[in-house]
């Protein structure tokens, strides 16, 4: 203890002990949906996700769905889906259409097999991310389902109509697969190879030449979809 | 310079492991043992993570033990059952982190196998119908299961299509998964059976060889069924078809087969086994459906309306697709109305 000098100051201590102020402009949205109306909330995700619908619509860029995704898009999109669509009477042999559980099964195992094949084959993409841009384009083909759904409350049943329905689905189907990359094309003159499907988004994700690989199961999930929606009656 | 080692320790002369006056020197635990220095902590492997794990269960539950005694005394029942439902939540964690492990291990095994080039798949799917002519050396199988793969799902569909065409009476909630059900337990089953098979004649196949040889051999099922659901062929089409294209798919399977196996009542044996399968699973598939489209012109024939008397083939043919159905019905109205009038 010899060691230790003994240290008195006459001078009173002076000088500033606050800390520097560090902006906190990051937070503040942060923290502040803490405490927001629930009304608030919902309609801000609300917005999000119709922005993601429109960019299946109307692609403007490659990276929105894939940054930011989310399965709340694809769940509404899929339950839309599998209300429509169920029970439908099949009246060729009298017996009932997809079930509810049916449609929501093949929805998401499809995307999840559809995923699973593109990890397999190596592509750069994670699990849900995949998930949510293969459900985010069923929107083509379920709005061609709401359509068909009119058309059947309205219309009588003719050759007509039901060539109508094979044409309106078969667009939505093309919709749903080579549309987005077009748009793409033409905006963000970005070269189209193989591309496929809602592959304006997933087709970068794989290495080169695997592309075709990864576009045929895309290409079989939404064609087992469009012939549900189109052998609905 | 002797004092000066005695002071910093010296090299170390590899007697560190006896119990040495040096040892007991206070500097001497400077010496790092590099054996117990945890490397996991820059390379976040998923494995090195489950035995980071495993191993903070083996210290937390030495440290349970010796906390053990003294809490028993002194701790009160609330310890004891926060200290069980942690263990339980710890273990129950554990469990699915080494759960989803082994998930991303999975896929890592099974990554060779989605290895092919385009071009090689079209190669592969073309010569799936050609038969071999030399047998006397073994032929090469490739390990590959994303053709098979794709195979049985565009099978799947195309079933599903044919299904619901013909108008299959079943409960439809189960419509893909009969479709599902058909397709992968053919494959696994059959290719289990080849594998049996190629184990008791002694024949060079792996499991994966296996599938991959069927999955392939699947796509004359495809060809064929596709056809016929575009073109609504008659029974000799189909036997032709069934002949040719299925007969060439099997018959390539089969020289592949004998190729890789010795002996002449063990190839008989195998080929024989797996020739007839593959040719009745596709009979299976086309009249399974068929005979339910003859039942539903029989039940619209005792619902009287009366289907114009083409040949039976023709009218069953019109059944299959609800569009033929509706073409025929309004044009008996409209001749009945004509009639009337």
């Amino acid at each position: 203890m010899a060691d230790f000098q003994d240290v008195s100051y006459s001078v009173p201590v002076e000088g500033e002990i606050a800390q520097p102020q560090v902006p906190e402009e990051e937070d503040d949205d942060e923290l502040s949906t803490l405490d927001e109306p629930v009304k608030d909330t919902f309609i801000r995700d609300m917005k999000v996700i119709g922005s993601k619908f429109a960019h299946i619509i109307y692609p403007r860029s490659n990276s929105l769905l894939l940054r930011d995704w989310d399965l709340w898009g694809p769940l509404v999109l899929c339950v839309i889906l599998a209300v429509f669509l169920n029970g439908a009477k099949d009246e060729t042999t009298g017996g009932q259409g997809p079930q509810f559980a049916e449609v929501f099964v093949v929805v998401w195992v499809g995307a999840g097999i559809v995923t699973l094949n593109a990890q397999l084959l190596g592509g750069k993409i994670s699990f849900f991310q995949s998930v949510c841009v293969l459900g985010y384009c069923i929107l083509p083909l379920v709005v061609a389902m709401i359509i068909c759904w009119f058309l059947v409350k309205i219309f009588e049943q003719s050759i007509v109509f039901v060539v109508i329905r094979i044409i309106l689905v078969a667009a939505a189907y093309g919709w749903s697969i080579f549309g987005p990359c077009l748009i793409t094309h033409l905006q963000c003159m970005i070269p189209i190879t193989v591309v496929t499907a809602s592959v304006a988004f997933l087709g970068d994700s794989q290495p080169k030449g695997r592309k075709a690989l990864a576009v045929f199961p895309i290409c079989l999930f939404y064609f087992i979809l469009a012939w549900m929606v189109v052998t609905y009656s | 310079m002797s004092f000066n080692r005695d002071e910093w320790g010296g090299f170390s002369s590899g007697d560190e492991q006896t119990t040495g006056p040096a040892m007991s020197h206070p500097t001497s635990t400077a010496i790092i043992d590099m054996s117990n220095v945890e490397d996991s902590s820059a390379t976040s492997s998923f494995e090195d993570v489950g035995d980071v794990n495993h191993r903070m269960k083996d210290t937390n539950g030495s440290r349970r033990q010796e906390q053990q005694d003294p809490s028993g005394m002194m701790g009160g029942i609330s310890g004891n059952l926060g200290k069980v439902v942690a263990d339980q939540m710890w273990q129950s964690g554990q469990q699915q982190a080494k759960k989803m492990i082994d998930v991303y291990g999975n896929i890592d095994i099974l990554r060779p196998y989605f290895d092919i080039d385009p071009k090689t798949l079209l190669w592969r799917c073309a010569y799936s119908f050609v038969p071999l002519k030399n047998l006397s050396t073994a032929q090469k199988i490739p390990s590959e299961l994303y053709g098979p793969l794709m195979t049985v799902f565009t099978l799947i569909a195309i079933l599903l299509m044919n299904m619901k065409t013909s108008g299959t009476v079943l409960q439809q909630g189960t419509l893909m998964g009969t479709a599902f059900g058909i397709c992968f337990g053919y494959w696994f089953g059959v290719s289990g059976f080849m594998y049996f098979l190629a184990f008791l004649c002694n024949a060079y196949i792996s499991i994966v060889q296996c599938l991959t040889l069927l999955g392939y051999g699947m796509i004359s099922h495809c060809v064929i069924l596709l056809f016929g659901h575009f073109t609504h062929y008659s029974h000799g089409t189909f036997y032709v078809l069934w002949a040719l294209i299925a007969g060439a798919s099997a018959a390539r399977m089969i020289t592949v087969l004998l190729s890789r196996t010795v002996g002449k009542s063990q190839r008989l044996l195998l080929c024989v086994a797996i020739a007839s399968l593959h040719m009745l699973f596709l009979l299976y598939l086309h009249f399974a459906y068929h005979h339910v489209v003859e039942e539903i012109v029989h039940s619209l024939e005792m619902v009287d309306t009366p289907i114009e008397k083409h040949d039976s083939e023709d009218s069953m043919r019109a059944v299959r697709d609800a569009t033929h159905l509706k073409i025929n019905n309004s044009l008996e109205i409209k001749n009945n109305s004509l009639n009337s009038s």
